[in-house]
């Protein structure tokens, strides 16, 4: 291929829009390593630990899209300590000090200060998307400095960060001369929000495809700001509460009907339910719709809400609506591919909740289904073995039993067979979430079968280290694993060290490994970070290689041991 | 030194493993099994000791044998904090960190307390506890005529504002109701209970 010019290998290259793609491309030969690295301007990176920023600038002197994820999964559910890392200031501030012309920005738990927000809006002339999912750390002064110094800014987006609320005026800094707005996402926001402003900046965006509204954004507002914004493709309500007598219900009512254009729905953060019938004429067009934050609409009104939405494709919904409700979504949502039904009530008995019935009813109804998150009650084996024979295209199985030890309540059997089901039917599964009572047994089957898996979670189950090893030896392509509360220990972790270097990280908690295990790893690979999160003083008093190890997260780098680990996380 | 640990599996210390349950019986093996396994602290201490703390931790443990479903375990279910805090605010502060704190008065008394209604499992234990608090003793409890042998009778201020006698409505109904509780004193007490 060395009679090819540059250039045409460039424009064959552009082509290849996966990342995957684009890394194999690279590994071929030194030619298109250079071609490649000059012509990438979109990074993906799993883990801002695994390289440098100064690293990423110098290989991609192109860049202009940047992803980074920091914290490990389990930061989620808090089993990793508030300033345990992943901060995006040292990026910004590299990025900032190059000649890189960064446009877009987009992060998964880090650590974002409004200095950095504030570097970031000065330092890019061309900036034009942030998104922010599960970060923490910054106020809405960091989103005052996005709106006012971002001339070009067209994406804004919060996905479910916790932000310091510290007044509605940010809005207000959009400059008038800002008109480029094609998606803002505040609905994560808890405080006041600036109406007048919100109108206006509403009024002067006519590319705004994408809004989703917080809390405090009333149905008064709603109704004039869709009147602006008629070819909104995708919004979210703030609250939805109002007189269904009402002067002001009646023109939403009318406006919405000139919305064609929706497609995706959520939001309804407070929600009046005798005020829905006005969004039915939409729902018949909605591919999405997410309900799982509407704790105010229950079982009849979900019900009949969800019979007006014959084209989902996607549906979050809470588990108040029942088996039965589900059923209603299977004879009806004959689309659906994605399905993720959260708890309403975490901790309580769960009268509202579902069961493995309504899972068998979704599988009939809902052949295309293919990513599923599902909190329940209870699951039975029977019920997984026909939603495996159902659906044989899950890419995506989340499977969570409230109780997470819970045996099939119908045989009090482990969930090993019903799983080991769905690892056998869906041959293109890449992500697996287990629960239940599960043995050995089950792991022996994702060994076995789960080909194509790249994301693993456990918890509470196996009994033994070769549940773990069946895991790491059969499954080729496995990227992440997560493990807590399980009888792995030191002889899992080291039987196949050179398996690490495959993955991206490892995250064990709560299991048999112990510090010789941990640091006898450390010291055999060195191209892998082993960290051990240690909360209690215990650890530094007698740190004896015997004691287990509370939380241990490994992951590949380049770069070495990183060196804004806080006191309690220790690099081995 | 090595840890035991990595010879476990060579050892079959499953056949001499303390059981909860009746031998013979597989699967209630397997769930005590498992319900031991949750708190994650083998039964035979195997790994090396630093001192006493690790002893007691593994003992105060150890007593938490509760069933899973009962017992609030760290990160379960796996929903992100985000969610889990905007979902229901009002159920967020009980079922969260702090419990359900209510402040209570005592006729008389010249400072109010606060106690944690979410650690009592009914009545009878809360009744006590004021008992104990204020250095008082409630009467027999009866449907007609409400606390009868003295002259205290505990009340609390529901939902809609209105002061009623604890212990008429099932104590669930009573946890999510309760606003604030009031020991009353004297006649005021004797007026609320009785017909007469």
């Amino acid at each position: 291929m060395n009679y090819f010019p540059d250039e045409v290998l460039e424009h064959v290259f552009d082509f290849l829009t996966s990342h995957r793609d684009r890394n194999a491309v690279s590994l071929v030969c030194s030619l298109w390593y250079r071609v490649e690295r000059f012509s990438r301007q979109r990074v993906f990176i799993g883990n801002c630990y695994a390289i440098s920023p100064e690293k990423l600038i110098t290989r991609f002197p192109g860049l202009k899209s940047l992803t980074l994820k920091g914290k490990p999964h389990f930061a989620d559910f808090n089993l990793v300590p508030y300033d345990w890392g992943g901060y995006v200031q040292p990026w910004i501030e590299a990025l900032a000090k190059s000649r890189i012309g960064l446009e877009e920005l987009r992060l998964k738990r880090m650590v974002v200060s409004d200095d950095s927000l504030e570097l970031l809006s000065r330092s890019f002339a061309n900036f034009k998307t942030l998104v922010l999912v599960s970060c923490e750390g910054f106020t809405t002064d960091g989103l005052a400095a996005i709106a006012a110094n971002c001339r070009f800014l067209r994406e804004l987006d919060l996905q479910e960060n916790e932000i310091d609320d510290h007044s509605g005026h940010w809005l207000s800094c959009f400059p008038d001369s800002c008109t480029s707005l094609t998606s803002l996402n505040f609905a994560c926001l808890k405080g006041e929000i600036n109406l007048a402003s919100l109108e206006r900046l509403v009024a002067r965006s006519p590319n705004l495809r994408s809004l989703r509204l917080n809390r405090a954004v009333p149905l008064e507002t709603l109704q004039k700001i869709l009147m602006r914004a008629p070819l909104l493709v995708d919004l979210g309500t703030g609250s939805y509460v109002h007189d269904p007598d009402s002067e002001t219900y009646n023109k939403l009512k009318t406006t919405i009907l000139k919305c064609k254009s929706i497609r995706n729905l959520s939001g309804f953060l407070e929600v009046a339910p005798r005020c829905l019938p006005a969004i039915f004429p939409i729902c018949l067009n909605l591919t999405s719709l997410n309900l799982s934050y509407a704790a105010g609409i229950h079982g009849s009104e979900l019900i009949k809400l969800i019979r007006h939405c014959a084209k989902l494709q996607r549906l979050w919904i809470l588990d108040c609506i029942g088996d039965k409700g589900l059923e209603v979504v299977a004879s009806t949502c004959n689309e659906l591919q994605e399905l993720r039904v959260f708890p309403s009530d975490p901790f309580g008995v769960g009268h509202d909740a579902v069961t493995e019935n309504g899972l068998v009813a979704i599988s009939i109804g809902c052949p295309k289904l293919h990513s599923l998150l599902y909190f329940c009650q209870q699951m039975t084996n029977a019920a997984l073995i026909t939603v495996a024979r159902n659906c044989p295209n899950f890419i995506r199985f989340r499977l969570c039993i409230l109780d997470p030890t819970r045996p099939d309540p119908v045989t009090m059997k482990p969930l090993d067979d019903g799983f080991g089901a769905i690892v056998q039917s869906c041959k293109l599964l890449r992500r697996l979430s287990l629960s239940g009572l599960l043995t050995d047994q089950v792991f022996l089957y994702i060994g076995m079968y789960a080909e194509q898996l790249e994301m693993l979670s456990v918890a509470f189950a196996g009994d033994s280290d070769k549940g773990m090893l069946y895991v790491l030896n059969g499954c080729k392509k496995l990227r992440k694993l997560e493990i807590r509360d399980c009888p792995f220990g030191n002889m899992a972790l080291l039987s196949d060290v050179g398996k690490y270097e495959t993955m991206r990280s490892l995250w064990m908690s709560s299991c048999e490994v112990t510090l010789w295990g941990c640091k006898t790893l450390a010291k055999v690979m060195p191209r892998l970070n082993v960290e051990i999160i240690n909360e209690h003083d215990q650890m530094e008093i007698c740190a004896e290689d015997g004691q287990r190890v509370e939380k241990m997260y490994l992951y590949r780098t380049l770069v070495g041991p990183r060196k804004d680990a806080p006191e309690f996380v220790w690099n081995l | 030194m090595e840890s035991k640990v990595a010879y476990d599996n060579d050892l079959n210390l499953k056949a001499t493993e303390l059981r909860l349950g009746l031998p013979g019986t597989d699967d209630r093996e397997e769930q005590a099994l498992f319900s031991a396994r949750n708190n994650k602290r083998p039964l035979p201490d195997t790994s090396k000791e630093c001192g006493s703390k690790k002893n007691s931790d593994a003992q105060h443990v150890d007593n938490e044998t509760a069933p899973p479903a009962k017992a609030q375990i760290v990160g379960w279910p796996p929903i992100r904090s985000y969610r889990k805090n905007n979902l229901q605010p009002k159920k967020s502060d009980q079922a969260e960190a702090a419990g359900i704190y209510l402040k209570v008065s005592m006729d008389g008394a010249p400072y109010l307390r606060k106690i944690d209604l979410g650690i009592y499992k009914g009545y009878p234990e809360l009744l006590k506890a004021l008992e104990s608090m204020f250095k008082f003793t409630i009467g027999e409890y009866s449907e007609r005529e409400g606390y009868k042998g003295s002259e205290y009778a505990p009340t609390y201020e529901d939902k809609d504002g209105d002061w009623m006698l604890v212990g008429d409505v099932p104590w669930d109904m009573f946890m999510s109701s309760c606003k604030r509780l009031r020991i009353m004193k004297g006649s005021e007490a004797r007026g609320l209970g009785c017909g007469v």
